[in-house]
């Protein structure tokens, strides 16, 4: 087989599942699952032809084209296509899905909709996977709006419940507003340049039919779609109650097949961004990782705690993408899909093991649950940016990005102080949730007593995935494979060694306040927040950013939708039905005017007639007396007027 | 058969049907379903054919049957097809045949119903086949009467007030387009009512005599759109209308609107399209934009469909107007033909689907349901297609074509189609709010009785989803029968001066 027919099965094996199972899955033996796991596996091996491909030829480009649309001179190309980011991610996401699946066989056994959430989670997988082999911006916004379909669906899984109802709604709700924004980009795009092909999109602005404030803007939207999908500030706020979703589709949605979209996109049109929107991006992205990660530290949830961490990491990927770290960026996203999916995995095995998401109610998990506690100790380390961990490596390479950036323009000093500022957070927050789960006195004596460790359908998926989270930043592979498609600025010297400092430094400060904190107790998180309450207060409340969109975005507009439904009752319906009214009045009065004046003249005349007749009919008497009578009247009269 | 007569047999058979239906005896009410289903599987399997014999390469007029009838005033039986009307013209075939499978439960008057039914549909079917102006006309009003007995007789509590609504409001759009043609008629020398002759002699109109034809006959198949202003009367209709006829007016009945202006305006009037096109593009923009926010106000299902058809007829609008310096855009027109297609199907899913609700809640309240998909999976699943169909999700078909129309659209008006994209946010708002009310949360134990959608209707929705779903992945099929005549009638248009 060719290399093209691999890179088809990789991607339609995931659909062929979702298909059989929608309509065959409660049917089939053990409701299909191993039907889904499997096809996820073949997905796997699939993909390993392609990644070898590249690996032997870094250059390496394969491209499967073929028309789908065509209007004469217009027309939308069919396109996949093979380079070494698209080799990294089609194995990354592929085989990261698979251990997912693999694990979900465990966490939602008993489900009553079981076989629909292993349809749901192949056809994620698939929309991941094309989004990822597009070759023009027409298809890749196509699966673009799969996933937030599939992620629609997997989050509002337990739709019973309105928590998780409101949260697919809400995610995808967000998520549009992002894609409009996509879209007009690719309209633009597609208006000047007059194609949709990535390929020659590039090479019409490498040759300069586009530039200037515009391609700036149409960066900004496109760009605009990153910011919903990877939930960046200020669209991030589905991405912290999406985790209403069955943990694995979090474990999912977070480290391969949803907001590794936004990520990947930007690193895929990369030429798109002049440097005026960079700025804009890496503003962007700063904030996200600086506030995300001061969020982290005050929620209880565990998974909330690892969905802000998520938002921060993203923030520190578009960072990198922004600041000329194109390698670090996709690195991050790479890294950070092994151990963030690990991280939620383990957190849905402390999940599945105590019923409870609440930090408050665990600790002492330790020893009961060793695997899990070690590999989510791998994790952590690899999220922290510890060395030898994977996330080490990249985040290291983005700090460095961002300083080098820094150093050459001084004015942007804000970012490099979120970079520093955020990978101390990370430190902090990261063992914050470490210790409170795992470490002390259990704080819930009935919850901890029935606590036990993960069937190993569960706990091999977290060795595996840790595994990565350890080794993933080793032996400079992505380097090898990812090389940045335009010419990126050299920053100064020096910047690497100070941002291997400076990040060590942040994170080590912060592991070691996470420890004084949970483990030896000197510092009392109760006191300091207590002493900083107005910030605890706007820090546990995510900064009220929701209750900002509910009371200046939904609330407005639901009364604006009333308001223009009033307005169609009233105003444009009531004007035709005063139309109605007005004719039948005018009728009306015409029925007057034309019963009593019309008709009425026409009826006087006959009356008169009539009456007149009846004075005359008086005369007409038919008896000969009366007419001797008045003739002999009639003589007298006259008789007397003679003799008068 | 004689196939030279095709489109004869096909606008016929229902009239043959109806003929049948009324000499049967009372109480035959079964006979008449099946020999009305019958009637209208006629044309559909014809369809068929046409459908396979059409020659996709050519932009000209296909199937024509074309013979004197009134010679005194040039009236002739003119009939034809070509990529604009081919789509409608099949698609009514469909979806009639679906909706008189939808009509089995109709329980009073059955004899009526179902001869009014099929006279409508031959009506319809003349619409989009008839080339002679005259015929034409005559065909419009044949489809209008039937609808208005059709709701005033078989509707819900205030049909009448609706039927005499939608019977009064069109009856004026009709009587402009009376005018119009006639003024055309007059216009040429010799008189004729015959739209290849009228559309070959547009140079010869004048600009001001085109403006105010162009108004008048606008109008008239404005309000058929329905566009804003003239949009009221599609609510009432729909509410009070039976599920069926519902499905009729929003799948196929609407279409006659954009369709006369693409096969009378748009190539017999070029010049004022040139004039009007913007101010038309902004009546469509507010289709979208207001149709979508009103649609999210409502409480009523039913409601909530027929404005959302509001809403997608404004890109139907938006993509016919879509010209610049090179002429009406390819992708625009097209989109519009096709966006015409895929409302036809996704809307007569939607009326089906609050149909099949509204036979077993008895009623329509959307806030009043929930939790939907665990008593009903089956229907939960058909209508979560129906409504990602809705709100225009890549590989289901109304996406294609509203994306063809916003790209159409976007070189010519830039903001106004910026704007339109706004609108399928709240497009999807109020879609998946609906959602989230009807199937979504606990189950309202008022209705854990209700039983799960039947074979019949699922007889009436699958063949509506797999085309959705068909024509989302691959578009070709429809649009192979419309793109060489939108480049011909693109051609006719020509540039903007």
């Amino acid at each position: 087989m060719d290399l093209a027919t691999y890179v088809l099965i990789a991607l339609f094996a995931p659909l062929a599942g979702a298909t059989v199972q929608i309509f065959l899955g409660r049917r089939l033996p053990r409701h299909g699952d191993w039907l889904c796991v499997g096809v996820l596996f073949v997905s796997f091996v699939a993909s390993i032809p392609t990644f070898n491909a590249v690996w032997a030829n870094p250059a390496f480009k394969l491209q499967i084209l073929s028309e789908w649309l065509t209007l004469g001179s217009f027309g939308i190309p069919l396109g996949l296509q093979v380079d070494g980011l698209t080799g990294i991610m089609l194995t990354v996401v592929s085989f990261i899905a698979a251990f997912i699946h693999l694990y979900s066989v465990g966490y939602m056994h008993g489900d009553p909709r079981y076989s629909r959430y292993f349809a749901y989670l192949n056809f994620f997988t698939f929309s991941m996977l094309g989004l990822v082999l597009a070759d023009n911006f027409f298809l890749i916004y196509v699966f673009w709006e799969l996933v937030g379909l599939s992620s629609y669906l997997l989050i509002g899984f337990w739709f019973e419940r309105p928590a998780a109802a409101n949260a697919g709604k809400k995610a995808f709700i967000v998520n549009r507003v992002g894609d409009v924004g996509f879209f007009v980009g690719i309209l633009l795009l597609w208006t000047q340049l007059g194609t949709f092909r990535f390929e020659e999109v590039f090479k019409g602005i490498a040759a300069g039919q586009m530039a200037g404030p515009l391609l700036t803007v149409t960066g900004l939207c496109v760009f605009l779609g990153a910011v919903g999908k990877s939930a960046q500030f200020p669209l991030h706020v589905w991405l912290p109650d999406a985790m209403e979703g069955p943990t694995p589709v979090s474990a999912l949605i977070h480290a391969a097949t949803m907001v590794a979209a936004g990520v990947y996109m930007v690193g895929r049109v990369y030429p798109v961004f002049t440097p005026d929107a960079f700025v804009v991006i890496a503003y962007v992205a700063g904030i996200t990782a600086f506030f995300a990660g001061t969020i982290a530290l005050t929620q209880f949830d565990i998974k909330r705690v690892i969905a802000y961490s998520t938002l921060s990491q993203l923030g520190y990927m578009m960072l990198g993408l922004a600041t000329g770290g194109y390698v670090a960026g996709l690195f991050h996203l790479v890294t950070h899909a092994f151990f963030k999916a690990l991280m939620f995995l383990a957190a849905g095995s402390v999940i599945h093991a105590l019923h409870t998401q609440d930090l408050r109610e665990m600790g002492g998990l330790r020893a009961k649950m060793p695997v899990t506690f070690w590999t989510m100790m791998a994790g952590s380390l690899a999220l922290a940016g510890v060395p030898p961990f994977s996330g080490f490596f990249s985040k290291d390479a983005i700090i460095g990005a961002t300083l080098g950036f820094v150093m050459a323009h001084p004015q942007h000093l804000l970012l490099a102080l979120f970079a520093v500022g955020g990978a101390l957070l990370t430190g902090l927050y990261a063992f914050r949730l470490m210790f409170l789960a795992f470490t002390g006195a259990p704080r819930d004596r009935e919850k901890h007593h029935h606590a036990h460790e993960s069937p190993p359908v569960m706990t091999v998926p977290l060795v595996v995935l840790a595994v990565f989270a350890v080794g993933a930043g080793w032996g400079g592979w992505f380097e090898r494979l990812v090389r940045p498609p335009v010419e990126l600025p050299h920053g100064p010297a020096g910047a690497h060694t100070l941002a291997l400092a400076l990040s060590l430094l942040a994170a080590g400060l912060g592991i070691l306040l996470a420890y004084w904190t949970y483990v030896v107790g000197k510092i009392s998180a109760g006191r300091v927040a207590d002493r900083y309450r107005p910030v605890y207060t706007l820090l546990f409340n995510k900064y009220y950013v929701d209750e900002l969109y509910a009371a200046g975005v939904v609330r407005p507009f639901l009364a604006l939708t009333r308001g223009c439904a009033a307005f169609d009752l009233g105003v444009i319906d009531g004007f035709v039905n005063w139309c109605g009214r007005f004719t039948r009045g005018v009728s009306r009065v015409q029925g007057w005017i034309d019963f009593r004046i019309v008709d009425g003249a026409v009826n006087l005349v006959g009356n008169a007639i009539r009456a007149w007749g009846a004075v005359l009919r008086l005369v007409q008497t038919g008896v000969v007396q009366n007419y001797i009578l008045v003739l002999l009247g009639g003589v007298l009269v006259i008789l007397l007027l003679k003799v008068l | 058969m004689p196939m030279q007569n095709v489109l004869t047999w096909m606008i016929f058979a229902p009239v043959a049907g109806a003929a049948v239906v009324l000499l049967l005896p009372r109480g035959r009410d079964e006979l008449v379903r099946w020999i009305s289903l019958l009637a209208t599987a006629v044309p559909l399997a014809l369809a068929f054919w046409v459908y396979a014999n059409f020659d996709r390469t050519s932009p000209g007029l296909q199937f024509v049957e074309h013979y004197a009838w009134i010679p005194a005033f040039n009236i002739e039986y003119f009939l034809g097809l070509d990529g604009v009307s081919a789509p409608m013209f099949l698609l009514t075939t469909l979806i009639a045949f679906l909706a008189l499978v939808a009509s089995w439960g109709i329980k009073e008057g059955v004899k009526g119903y179902f001869c009014l039914y099929l006279l409508l549909e031959a009506g319809m079917l003349g619409v989009f086949a008839a080339l002679d102006f005259f015929l034409f006309f005559i065909f419009w009003e044949v489809s209008l009467l039937p609808m208005y007995f059709l709701i005033g007789i078989w509707g819900g509590p205030e049909r009448e007030y609706a039927a005499i609504k939608f019977f009064l409001y069109t009856l004026f759009g009709s009587v402009l387009i009376l005018l119009a043609m006639l003024a055309l008629y007059f216009a040429n020398e010799p008189h004729t009512f015959d739209m290849t002759k009228l559309i070959a002699a547009n140079k010869q109109y004048g600009i001001a005599f085109q403006l105010l034809v162009f108004i008048a006959l606008y109008i008239g198949f404005a309000i058929k759109v329905p566009v804003f202003p003239f949009h009221t009367w599609l609510p009432d209709a729909h509410v009070e209308a039976p599920t069926p006829i519902s499905v009729i007016l929003a799948g196929i009945l609407l279409k006659m609107g954009p369709y006369g202006m693409l096969r009378v305006s748009w190539p017999m009037l070029p010049e004022a399209l040139k004039v009007y096109a913007y101010p038309l593009a902004i009546f469509a923009l507010i289709n979208i934009v207001y149709g979508a926010l009103v649609a999210m106000a409502q409480r009523d299902f039913k409601t909530l469909v027929a404005y959302s058809s509001i809403s997608h007829m404004g890109f139907v609008l938006l993509g016919m107007c879509a010209i610049g310096p090179q002429g009406l855009s390819q992708a625009g027109v097209n989109g519009a033909i096709l966006q015409m297609f895929n409302h036809g199907t996704v809307t007569a899913m939607l009326f089906l689907l609050v149909g099949v609700l509204y036979d077993r809640a008895h009623h329509r309240v959307i806030e009043d349901f929930g939790g939907l998909g665990v008593q009903m999976p089956v229907y939960a699943g058909v209508a979560t297609v129906a409504f990602f169909a809705a709100l225009g999700l890549p590989g289901l078909s109304s996406f294609i074509s509203e994306a063809l129309v916003l790209i159409g659209a976007f070189p010519a008006y830039r903001t106004l189609t910026i704007i339109a994209a706004v609108g399928i946010i709240i497009t999807a708002g109020y879609w998946l709010w609906t959602l989230q009310r009807v199937f979504l949360g606990p189950l309202n134990p008022k209705y854990a009785t209700l039983p799960e959608i039947n074979g019949r209707e699922l007889v009436t929705l699958v063949p509506l989803g797999a085309l959705v779903l068909f024509l989302g992945v691959y578009p070709m099929p429809v649009l192979d029968l419309i793109r060489a005549s939108a480049d011909q009638l693109i051609a006719l248009v020509g540039p903007l001066p």
